[in-house]
């Protein structure tokens, strides 16, 4: 049974159809690369699965559990969608790390409601804290949890925020063009975490730019096309032997950059 | 000379009495329109149309209205149009209406630089916060808020700079608060009669309270320092 599966995804703001149907599915372990040109809908199909935008049409299956199905109003009740959202984890193009918290306390806010919310009286505090200091050091930034974001550069930002996405241990890490806001000598920073996590078989869709990385650290891509999915498949067949010729079109723009 | 020195302190003595009622009435004023212009901002930001729309229309009047006519309608007006007197007579009575016409005008005035406050904190705060689980509420209280409030206190210490000011309009009603007591003196009060400068004396009283009031304002903003 495969982790997710996108049926019939539709999405219009206003009279614009910017989600025309998309299908596709995604095996646990496995990261998904989806490309395409600017207003693809690629950034939408995301908010979709995170529930930042309600779909007009389509289903969202997650292990099997329908967590959203545009035909049926039970899973459209606004109260379970905080659940149904954790599933789920994104990370932004412009980091979004909150400025007034630590790196560390950006991590730990959310898991710390959280169980204050539940009046968890078990709540492990220590352990929490413990998970946290461990995903800084795996993202390379053990010593700059105490620092405040505007303290810290875009590559860093980013890294803190990914360490956020993953201690509420989602079923699927969503990246959204996480480093298309970074100077190019720290996109390698980010990336490299990315990839880590790729090899630690972390779930991931990644929507970026970077085709190579694209290429190297996915299962399967998927190139977009005006709300469409134009071409699917094994990264290298896509890369390499594109059968569409928007495919074609589109990488060999990239090529000659 | 010998007089001044004689009335000085009787003058003091009946200005500082005065400054207390302003103190009274400039700290119940923020005490009441902090909240309350938080809720009005709520309601001028509220997705429901006919709550926005009538809390738009309040903010037009009470905002487009002298504080002035304000203080005038909200004690007047129950006793001398509806024939009951509901403010109760005496001092306390005028306290409890200017402390009301001052609480909706300043909250009015705070609910707008709220609202700016509120908007100028971009959407993918609150977007992180949901994706990350959080509730609406969670996200105000322990996101948006502070963000907020770090973007709204010079506009704000400007109000609050004006408050301390604008408490001299409640001598409309007879309120016995300092720029009252000072005037008093000219009529005759204390057995002093025909003198002006206890008037001008309480120009000093708001000069050094804004003074404090300003540095205080402006540890609170350093204190925001902190991030970005």
């Amino acid at each position: 049974m495969p982790i997710l599966e996108v049926r019939d995804l539709r999405k219009s703001f206003g009279n614009v159809e910017v989600l025309k149907g998309i299908d596709f599915t995604l095996e646990k372990g496995e990261a998904l690369s989806v490309i395409g040109s600017s207003g693809s809908g690629k950034t939408t199909l995301l908010r979709c699965l995170n529930f930042l935008e309600r779909p007009d049409n389509g289903k969202i299956i997650v292990n099997g559990e329908t967590l959203l199905d545009c035909s049926d109003p039970s899973t459209l009740i606004e109260s379970q969608i905080r659940r149904k959202r954790l599933h789920f984890g994104l990370v932004f193009q412009s980091f979004n790390l909150f400025p007034q918290y630590t790196a560390l306390e950006n991590v730990m806010l959310s898991p710390k409601l959280l169980a204050k919310e539940n009046h968890l009286k078990d709540f492990d505090k220590k352990a929490l804290k413990a998970e946290a200091e461990e995903l800084f050091v795996n993202i390379g930034l053990a010593d700059r949890m105490g620092n405040y974001p505007h303290q810290l550069s875009g590559g860093q930002q980013q890294r803190v925020a990914i360490a956020r996405a993953l201690i509420m241990h989602p079923d699927i890490l969503c990246f959204d063009e996480p480093t298309s806001a970074l100077d190019p000598e720290l996109t390698g920073e980010v990336l490299k975490v990315i990839r880590k996590l790729s090899e630690h078989k972390t779930t991931m869709i990644i929507v970026t730019h970077e085709m190579e990385f694209a290429r190297d650290v996915a299962h399967q891509v998927i190139f977009m096309d005006g709300g469409v999915i134009c071409e699917q498949g094994d990264p290298l067949e896509v890369f390499n032997h594109p059968k569409e010729e928007r495919t074609k079109q589109f990488l060999s723009r990239y090529s000659q950059k | 000379m010998e007089t001044f020195i004689e009335q000085l302190p009787v003058v003091i003595g009946a200005l500082n009495t005065g400054f207390i009622q302003t103190l009274k009435l400039f700290s119940l004023t923020l005490l009441g329109a902090f909240p309350l212009g938080l809720i009005i901002a709520f309601g001028s930001l509220s997705k429901i149309k006919a709550i926005s729309v009538t809390t738009s229309f309040i903010i037009w009047i009470i905002r487009g209205t002298p504080l002035m006519i304000q203080l005038l309608i909200v004690y007047y007006f129950p006793g001398l149009v509806l024939h009951s007197p509901i403010w109760g007579g005496g001092e306390s009575g005028r306290f409890l209406a200017a402390s009301i016409a001052f609480i909706i005008n300043y909250a009015c005035y705070f609910s707008e630089i709220y609202r700016g406050g509120i908007q100028s904190v971009p959407v993918g705060q609150t977007e992180a916060g949901l994706v990350l689980g959080m509730t609406k509420r969670q996200i105000f209280f322990n996101v948006t808020l502070l963000q907020m409030i770090k973007r709204i206190v010079p506009p704000i210490s400007n109000e609050i700079i004006t408050l301390v000011k604008d408490t001299a309009l409640a001598r409309i009603i007879a309120l016995q608060e300092i720029i009252w007591a000072g005037q008093a003196f000219m009529k005759g009060s204390h057995g002093i009669s025909g003198a002006i400068w206890p008037l001008f004396f309480t120009a000093f009283y708001y000069l050094v309270f804004n003074g404090i009031v300003t540095l205080l304002l402006a540890k609170f903003e350093r204190k925001l320092d902190y991030f970005r």
